[in-house]
């Protein structure tokens, strides 16, 4: 039955994390979501002394404040202080971590999170919680549930706000020519960003969010040219690596978090050789057109 | 509040203990502000990031093969695994169309989960002294050794070495590789020992300040210092010296506050300077760009509103009528609540009149409407005569290069076109 649980959970972390993924390398903003994952520390230390719960409205709140705000400070930089954009990025995810890890050292007797947890995270535990209810014989604890509407919230985001995604993903110019805001799309999805991440983080840590966000649609980048199809992809990646990765850290008896990234990173290796085979076999040596 | 003995007693240097962190710190800021420096000419500000994420694997991988902690050999595995991070980058960067920043967040991040695998592995396994490992996630700067100040004074001082010895061609490469490549350098080579140093750097800090905040150990410094200088060998000084600044705030901050982790507060204080930089730097920063362009558009509104009354006159043959802001809206655009000001402004410069609310030229007001529905006029003519561009193309960029044009160039435009009487519109140019 835990086996089951944990890979329930994993799937319905891995499906929003997936979903946002695509529309995040199609803006080339990985980075900016991986600069998100980790500067919604603050927010959640922020977040924890007002509730005292880590499953908590202001917890919520405190992430997404804090992951639009980060959002904000780098087009500041970039745009107003005419930094390049991956110093932007690098300045301000690490000033908002750092002060995350100092509000976390502050307030170390209130706050029941620590720094190797943000970092690590690790799903096993979510067998350990006591059930809220039971379907059959598989008690579903809080986290699932949470996961659970999660994912429903960014499926229905998904597929009601597609043609705006689309739009602002793929051409800015004629996003704005026919009057669709691309601000209001992009800071929406930096703040579903914010919440999956803290979602997700309990679970599987600030970095291999990052993992499951990037890890399935780029390996669906690479086998298909078509965005819908390209979305199912992420998903099935996302399931799949749920599913062999509980049992292959079960296995070697290592963190399931873990195993779920390095089958998600065998999953890439295979679309990389089925993507690179598939290629005519023109050298392009020393043309323009190389890149 | 502020404990003046505690900062005395720092500052006389007399604990030992609390002197290897201070200096292993600075060393230490100073060393990967350096090194930054170049991956952020070379656009990979992030590289630091990426590597810190990637020694993981190498480190567990060498702890599996040797069971001793032995910093050393962990150290081999740690580079290996940065250098391999390095490589698969540009391997799928070349083989596929994915963009470099998805490239980055994916290597990074399965990576560092490779490396949380097998230290699953290592903490299930009864391996002693696995506590080292721990180090090279989260760093800890307070348990810095005396053994540990030698290894950052070595690895200081070669990165000085080197970056003097190949300061040239680092330089060259950075700045323009294809012009290093087409004059015999061995672009490839100093690319690895970039690299290489770079790892080797992040490899070492990170065991203080922890694989997160290692990338801001790199690029912080060197970003705010671009703040303040265009010269290299200027923003590599600079940069170090806000790198090893930092390292001491840091240190001294954890000597007086205890439960305070010291590569947070070095981070925070390398920000604070950083995005000071960012937003107040003379010529650069934020509030300065802010202030010019603000400047500009009410240099170009008062204009505007000066050659407006000049167009009035003209067509009245009265200068000296006085008018009202809605006569100047009837006549051109304006936005009302700007245009105000703009009158209030133009009274104090006494290039307008006021008299309840009906504002009349004065003769230097009119002088400068005059003189810019001239050079109007004359680029208009410029434009028809010597580009041959359609008379009715031709307002629009005059409406622009107006406010441009220099005394020098309104000279040099007359005695080109030779004083003509007219615009290609039939106006006449205003020259007295």
């Amino acid at each position: 039955m835990d086996a089951l649980l944990i890979i329930l959970t994993a799937s319905f972390i891995a499906i929003p994390n997936g979903l946002l993924g695509n529309f995040l390398i199609l803006r080339k903003m990985s980075m900016i979501g991986d600069a998100i994952s980790h500067a919604v520390l603050p927010g959640i230390v922020i977040g924890f002394l007002f509730s005292g719960s880590i499953h908590s409205l202001p917890i919520l709140i405190g992430a997404a404040s804090f992951g639009l705000l980060t959002t904000l400070i780098i087009e500041t930089f970039y745009q107003k202080g005419k930094l390049q954009k991956d110093a932007s990025i690098g300045v301000a995810f690490t000033t908002m971590f750092a002060l995350g890890v100092i509000l976390v050292s502050l307030f170390a007797e209130n706050v029941d999170i620590d720094t190797e947890c943000v970092l690590n995270g690790e799903i096993g535990y979510v067998a350990l919680e006591t059930p809220l209810f039971y379907i059959g014989d598989l008690g579903i604890p809080i986290t699932t549930m949470e996961v659970f509407f999660l994912s429903i919230i960014v499926i229905a985001f998904v597929i009601i706000g597609f043609k705006g995604l689309l739009i602002t993903s793929f051409d800015e110019a004629f996003a704005k020519s026919i009057g669709v805001s691309t601000n209001f799309w992009n800071y929406l999805l930096m703040s579903l960003v914010s919440i999956v991440t803290v979602l997700s983080f309990e679970s599987v840590g600030a970095i291999l969010v990052v993992a499951l966000m990037i890890a399935p649609a780029s390996s669906a980048y690479l086998v298909t040219k078509k965005l819908k199809v390209m979305i199912v992809l992420s998903i099935l990646f996302g399931i799949t690596g749920s599913v062999f990765g509980y049992y292959l850290a079960n296995y070697f008896n290592t963190s399931i978090s873990a195993g779920i990234v390095v089958v998600l990173g065998g999953i890439f290796s295979i679309c990389f050789i089925f993507a690179t085979q598939r290629k005519p076999k023109i050298s392009y040596e020393g043309s323009e057109y190389q890149k | 509040m502020i404990d003046w003995t505690q900062i005395v007693a720092f500052l006389s240097f007399e604990n030992s203990s609390v002197n290897v962190v201070v200096f292993g710190s600075m060393l230490l800021g100073a060393c990967s502000a350096l090194i930054g420096t170049f991956s952020l000419l070379q656009k990979r500000a992030l590289i630091g990031d990426t590597i810190a994420h990637s020694l993981l694997p190498g480190i567990c991988t060498a702890f599996l093969l040797y069971p001793v902690k032995n910093t050393w050999t962990l150290l081999i595995g740690a580079v290996i695994s940065g250098l391999f991070s390095i490589y698969v980058i540009d391997y799928i960067r070349q083989k596929t169309k994915l963009k470099n920043d998805a490239i980055i967040a994916l290597t990074l991040s399965v990576f560092f989960g490779i490396g949380l695998f097998l230290l699953g592995i290592i903490q299930q396994g009864d391996y002693a002294n696995q506590s080292g490992i721990d180090h090279f996630l989260f760093g800890k700067a307070a348990a810095l050794m005396y053994d540990d100040l030698i290894v950052y004074g070595i690895l200081a001082l070669s990165t000085l070495a080197i970056i003097i010895l190949f300061f040239r061609a680092f330089f060259t490469t950075t700045f323009d590789p294809h012009f290093a490549q087409s004059i015999g350098m061995p672009i490839k080579a100093i690319d690895f020992l970039l690299s290489t140093l770079t790892v080797i750097a992040v490899a070492i800090g990170i065991q203080t300040v922890g694989v997160v905040l290692m990338a801001a150990m790199l690029v912080t410094p060197a970003a705010g210092a671009r703040y303040w200088t265009n010269n290299l060998r200027k923003l590599l000084i600079y940069a170090a010296i806000l790198g090893a600044i930092s390292g001491f705030f840091g240190a001294l901050i954890s000597y007086l506050a205890p439960n305070m982790p010291t590569g947070p507060w070095i981070v925070l204080s390398l920000s604070f300077f950083t995005i000071t930089s960012i937003l107040f730097a003379p010529k650069r920063g934020v509030l300065y760009r802010w202030n010019k362009k603000r400047n500009w558009k009410s240099k170009l509104e008062s204009e505007n509103v000066l050659k407006t009354f000049f167009l009035l006159g003209e067509k009245d043959h009265d200068f000296t009528k006085s008018r009202t802001a809605i006569d100047l809206i009837n006549r051109r655009h304006f936005n009302e609540i700007t245009l105000k000001k703009t009158l209030r402004k133009l009274v104090n410069k006494e290039k307008l009149i006021q008299i309840n609310g009906n504002y009349t030229l004065t003769a230097r007001g009119k002088e400068e409407g005059q003189r810019l529905s001239k050079i109007h006029r004359l680029w208009e003519m410029y434009l028809t005569t010597t580009l041959n561009i359609a008379p009715d193309h031709v307002h629009e960029d005059a409406e622009s290069i107006e406010h441009i044009i220099t005394p020098e160039l309104e000279k040099r435009l007359e005695e080109i076109l030779d004083f003509p009487e007219n615009d290609p519109h039939n106006r006449k140019i205003p020259y007295r």
